[in-house]
């Protein structure tokens, strides 16, 4: 019993003592919101040199483009171009309010860290974002929480010609709003104020629904289990 | 350490030798100058970073200290704290005696923006580190770090967390034309009356005009969710 205690603590103390190490994981994702949808998500392991975005900085064109048209494909040009390990859209479309998807994840050994983004909608340029989190090398399930990011690209006008309307919100949205705001005054990526909305199907200032499209941070739920 | 000597004699022949030992150091004859060791450095550099949209940031606090808190939820604001949280003057609370040793800013940090500070004390590896900022554009929210323990932290050991906004409770949130010290507004900053329930606790967020409380001066650029700032510690020395 002892003796089989001390080979495993060695084999750990080896795992523990290599800096790089490829990684066999299970990224599953939770929406935690009641009313936002996620649009198409990227889970991405990559070089810890290597930035998706940074808090307080100007967005890059390929966040830019996420987080307005949750579009992936800049996102993951780059990511091939740096030799990252990445998985898009694993929930198959937009993962609804509550939702889980699940997916397995091989890295190489010198990604070493976790990335994750995806438009939250109904927003401007909202994302839900994870920001080079270091895999751990010892074996085991690891839980934490996202908070909601603002781009900083796009005045958050909350109106439906401003940002995709999928099926699922399009009968909930309203239409002719004037407006929230026509300035966007923080260009930096920030944590998202949230969303103002109003309770005017047609006209008001906005066209997201007060009583339904807010949310508080954390906006999601990640447990990677590494195997 | 004396408990690991089981040998009684042996431990009370040390004890003696102790005893010895603190008499001869207070003889007054005794020729030896006691040796003071050279006072080491201990040096924080701390990084604030504004996550808000548009709350700039009072001139923030850094301050190392004893054993106190500078606020505890469900406990009423110290009137240095309220100072702060109500006009982002934090001279009051740089000026209390358990603090050891302090930085500030000189302006205020904007939206996105960020500043790191330094601070050094002599020999101390066990301060308490608050970090305390006003969110200039509300009534009395303010944010930061309370009496985080520095004795974790050995050279070259870094730190980093996402902390929330809190109500300081001194001054009620009506956002109203006056009140408010920031851009925003231009109004009165600390005034002595606690028109509120005068126990610190978590910031419900402002409301503002775009969320239909028509005498707010604030609009929706001025909403924040948590997290409001991110604060780094490293111990550079």
């Amino acid at each position: 019993m002892k003796s089989s205690t001390k080979i495993l603590a060695a084999s750990l103390l080896t795992v523990a003592m290599q800096p790089a190490w490829s990684a066999d994981l299970t990224v599953e994702i939770q929406n935690l919101t009641q009313g936002i949808y996620f649009t198409p998500l990227l889970v991405a392991a990559h070089t810890p040199d290597a930035s998706l975005f940074e808090l307080g900085e100007t967005a890059s064109a390929e966040i830019e483009a996420m987080a307005e048209m949750g579009s992936l494909d800049g996102l993951m040009t780059i990511g091939t171009s740096v030799n990252a390990d990445m998985v898009a859209d694993p929930a198959g479309g937009l993962l609804a309010p509550s939702l889980s998807t699940s997916t397995a994840l091989t890295t190489d050994d010198s990604n070493t860290v976790l990335s994750i983004t995806a438009m939250i909608l109904p927003s401007n340029d909202g994302f839900v974002g994870l920001d080079n989190w270091a895999i751990p090398s010892e074996a085991g399930t690891y839980t934490f929480y996202l908070n909601a990011y603002d781009a900083g690209t796009e005045a958050n006008d909350e109106l439906r010609t401003s940002m995709p309307v999928p099926p699922p919100l399009d009968p909930l949205l309203g239409s002719d709003g004037s407006g929230v705001t026509s300035e966007e005054s923080n260009a930096t990526v920030h944590i998202h104020r949230g969303n103002i909305g109003d309770d005017q199907a047609s006209g008001g200032t906005s066209d997201i629904v007060n009583s339904i499209h807010r949310w508080l941070n954390p906006v999601a739920k990640v447990t990677v289990t590494v195997n | 350490m004396l408990h690991l000597l089981k040998n009684k004699p042996l431990r009370l022949a040390i004890l003696a030798s102790l005893s010895l030992g603190l008499v001869a150091c207070n003889d007054d004859d005794d020729p030896e100058t006691p040796v003071t060791p050279a006072p080491v450095d201990v040096t924080y550099q701390v990084t604030v970073t504004n996550l808000t949209n548009g709350q700039p940031l009072s001139p923030v606090a850094v301050m190392l200290h004893g054993d106190d808190n500078f606020w505890m939820i469900g406990e009423s604001a110290s009137v240095e704290l309220e100072t702060m949280a109500e006009s982002g003057d934090n001279s009051g609370l740089l000026a209390l005696p358990t603090v050891l040793a302090s930085a500030s800013g000189d302006a205020p940090i904007g939206p996105g923006g960020n500043e790191t500070f330094e601070v050094t004390i002599e020999d101390i590896t066990d301060a308490k580190l608050t970090v305390a900022t006003m969110l200039v554009n509300t009534n009395d929210a303010f944010t930061g770090l309370n009496a985080w323990d520095l004795s974790q932290l050995a050279v070259g050991d870094s730190w980093k967390g996402s902390m929330s906004a809190y109500d300081a409770g001194t001054e009620g949130n009506s956002e109203a034309a006056g009140t408010i010290p920031g851009p925003a507004d231009g109004g009165v900053g600390f005034e002595d009356a606690r028109d509120d329930v005068d126990f610190v606790a978590a910031h419900p967020g402002v409301v503002t005009s775009s969320d239909n409380l028509a005498s707010s001066v604030l609009d929706s650029q001025h909403k924040f969710d948590n997290p409001v700032v991110t604060i780094s510690v490293t111990r550079v020395e």
